[in-house]
């Protein structure tokens, strides 16, 4: 193992523990579904375990696993260490010293305010400092990417960026431009009030801020995930990619549209005037381009690699495919469970239909859909393809591993499902009891709860696949020469030089302006509106 | 950029739906004042129990319908029950005393957040009569299951404050 495989292995091991920890988590959740009566059962532990879930699953082993990722794709696809490695090793530490601090404050019960941490429910300062020292880190390594293709590029001054990178260069920008929103909440707002040093805050500047970092925080977490769709799937398959332009255009579409919607989230908030709430509206909808593309991209080169492994027929290529390869099937599944994710986000943005389903039982079906499934398990199967690679060990359990991802689509099948269903019902979400002394609106959800928290335990058990693989793949896995980590090949061989597409500094700033269009003005109003500040209140 | 044949088929259908849905957006916006739900109107969050907006609680008909006037708290609505006249606009006002809290009229699209320092407002109009089930669908602390409240829509105009 060389020295900068220990730099992605270090931070992968971080988001593995970090995702162990919270799939623990979410099975004392089910339980609470499932209204067991169990000794430890009580509303502070249950309202502490969706905190840290939510922390560590979408904000801990999403960042970490990516880090890792492109820190493989650097040195995989670039050709290259990591430039600057010292800033790369700072950034694993500040942001391990923050996810440390965080889960301090959550674990002793000081922090119950879920990971949207809303104002003003108040958490210790180390929650936020924590959090935001995650950030820091997150900087230092979308710093090192961006320094490695700039060195990259100067001995390849023509040549366009590997699909690898170029995926990898959108997710660093819209990174960059979306936690522009959470530091300036977290430093102008949070920190100062959670320290005493101001006393009030304003919840819906709050708000707006986190929500500006929040949507484009889904594209952070979804574009790696699609990198590993278009660059690998193919090639493990043993196919090509049916169109290399076009899926450089979606991670463009992507660092264009990904921040400009925030507003979406907002549909029901007071504070907040409905002409903004209208335009964030129509460029939400824009974003759904860029996914249909890959959806369609994808799934011809899965088509591709049927047929070159012979089949000829309408459908019979999906027989060819490896379905029993835990990368494939991890990605291929994942692939479906998103295309109901996708749909349901087309209607959580439409305002209208919104307004039944905003903050119910819904809102965590889809989005365990998106980032619980495209996401994460995406993440779970790419970590079976890239733990023998870095570590030169052969997967362990490999049955387990097998099985994993089949039993994960049918806990979240479950899962989602009825979340969905009950949401619609008018069941809120994150609720500690469903019972509401017997109202019979309340009742009518019973059984579809129980459907849920049996697909919570699926997807624990999943989970718990999922670390024993891992942890059995390190300690004992068997040595071997570790194979080379590739990457799909296009169809048709790609343009040896760059074009408008490749250029990240214009859409980044063709970015920055629809930000602007979409915000300032928004922002300035809303600070020269006459606003009373809120105390904070820790009521957990 | 060589787009194959089928793909383009795709990406003009995919346009097109999506044209489908921002027209839909639009038509609703400007033929049915279809506008996302908004209000803006602010309030001293410290002093609601004698801001004059929010001392009458409870709801007041007139002859174009009811106005609600109510505050949400830890972990509690005051009032705790409402009954408003059905088949009539109904205009809620509320506020929060304390954190952000959700107002969600279970089985309608009556639904909005509160939040601390704001006014939210919004009309609605209740056709069946019935015991509806009002439930705070934002975490505020660890009672957050237990704030609820209760909306009865009464055939007629006879509803009581």
């Amino acid at each position: 193992m060389n020295r900068t495989d220990r730099l992605a292995l270090s931070h992968l091991w971080v988001a593995i523990v970090a995702f162990g920890v919270a799939a623990a988590m979410a099975f004392m959740q089910a339980l609470s579904r499932a209204s067991l009566d169990l000794p430890w059962r009580s509303a502070k532990m249950y309202y502490l375990s969706v905190t840290a879930h939510g922390v560590l699953m979408a904000l801990v082993f999403t960042t970490f696993f990516i880090m890792a990722f492109g820190y493989v794709v650097v040195t995989r696809a670039l050709d290259r260490p990591p430039a600057t490695p010292g800033l790369a090793w700072a950034g694993f530490w500040i942001a391990l010293a923050g996810t440390l601090a965080a889960v301090w404050a959550i674990l002793t019960g000081r922090a119950t305010v879920l990971y949207t941490f809303y104002p003003p429910l108040k958490a210790h300062p180390a929650f936020y400092i924590g959090l935001t020292l995650v950030v820091v880190g997150s900087w230092c390594w979308a710093a090192v990417m961006l320094l490695s293709y700039r060195a990259w590029r100067k001995e390849h001054p023509d040549a366009p960026a590997p699909l690898v990178m170029h995926g990898m260069l959108a997710t660093v920008i819209v990174w960059l431009i979306a936690t522009v929103g959470v530091a300036a909440e977290m430093l102008l707002q949070l920190i100062p009030w959670s320290l005493g040093w101001s006393k009030t805050i304003d919840p819906v500047l709050a708000r707006m801020l986190f929500w500006y970092f929040g949507h484009p925080l889904v594209y952070f977490w979804l574009l790696p995930a699609y990198v590993i769709w278009y660059t690998v799937l193919p090639r493990v398959a043993g196919g090509k990619l049916f169109s290399d332009p076009l899926a450089r255009l979606v991670f463009v579409l992507f660092i264009v549209l990904s921040t400009p919607v925030g507003f979406h989230h907002q549909f029901m908030d007071p504070g907040v005037s409905a002409g903004w709430k209208l335009l964030h509206t129509f460029l939400t909808m824009g974003i759904l381009f860029p996914s249909f593309v890959t959806a369609f991209t994808v799934t011809a080169s899965m088509e591709v690699a049927g047929r070159m492994q012979g089949a000829r027929g309408w459908l019979d290529w999906l027989g060819k495919l490896p379905w029993r390869d835990p990368l494939f099937s991890s990605v291929a599944l994942s692939m479906i469970l998103f295309a109901f994710g996708g749909i349901g986000g087309a209607i959580n943005a439409s305002f209208g239909m919104n307004a039944v389903v905003h903050n119910t039982a819904w809102i965590q079906g889809h989005f365990h859909l998106t980032v619980g499934s495209a996401a994460a398990l995406t993440f779970m199967g790419a970590s079976y393809w890239l733990l023998p690679r870095l570590t030169g060990r052969e997967l362990e359990l490999a049955l387990l591993a097998r099985v994993q991802p089949y039993l994960w689509f049918l806990g979240m099948l479950l899962f989602s499902f009825s979340n969905h269903i009950t949401g619609l019902m008018g069941m809120p979400r994150r609720i500690y009891d469903a019972s509401y002394d017997g109202a019979t609106a309340a009742q009518a959800w019973r059984g579809l709860t129980e459907v849920s928290a049996a697909g919570g335990l699926l997807l624990f058990a999943s989970a718990g696949f999922f670390i024993l693989v891992m942890v059995g793949t390190a300690l004992a896995g068997k040595r071997r020469e570790p194979e080379p980590v590739l990457w799909t090949e296009p169809l048709e061989p790609v343009s040896p030089r760059r074009t408008l597409l490749d250029r990240y500094g214009l859409w980044a700033v063709v970015a920055v302006i629809l930000v602007l269009i979409a915000y300032a003005y928004p922002l300035w109003a809303h600070l020269r509106m006459a606003r009373f500040g809120s105390p904070g209140f820790s009521p957990f | 950029m060589n787009v194959a044949f089928y793909e383009k088929i795709w990406m003009w259908a995919a346009g097109v739906l999506i044209l489908a849905f921002l027209v839909t957006i639009t038509v609703g916006v400007a033929g049915s004042a279809l506008q996302p739900p908004s209000h803006v109107e602010t309030i001293d969050p410290t002093k609601i129990w004698n801001d004059a907006r929010f001392t009458q609680r409870g709801v007041t008909v007139d002859a174009h319908g009811a106005t609600v006037i109510a505050v949400a708290m830890m972990f509690a609505y005051a009032p705790a029950e409402l009954r408003v006249p059905a088949g009539r606009p109904v205009t809620f006002r509320l506020t929060s005393a304390d954190v952000t809290h959700g107002f969600q009229i279970v089985g309608t699209n009556g639904n909005t957040m509160i939040v601390p320092g704001y006014v939210s407002q919004f009309t609605t109009v209740f056709r069946e009569p019935g015991e509806y089930l009002i439930v705070c669908n934002e975490y505020c602390g660890l009672g957050h299951h237990l704030m609820s409240a209760k909306l009865i829509v009464e055939v007629g105009g006879e509803a009581r404050p």
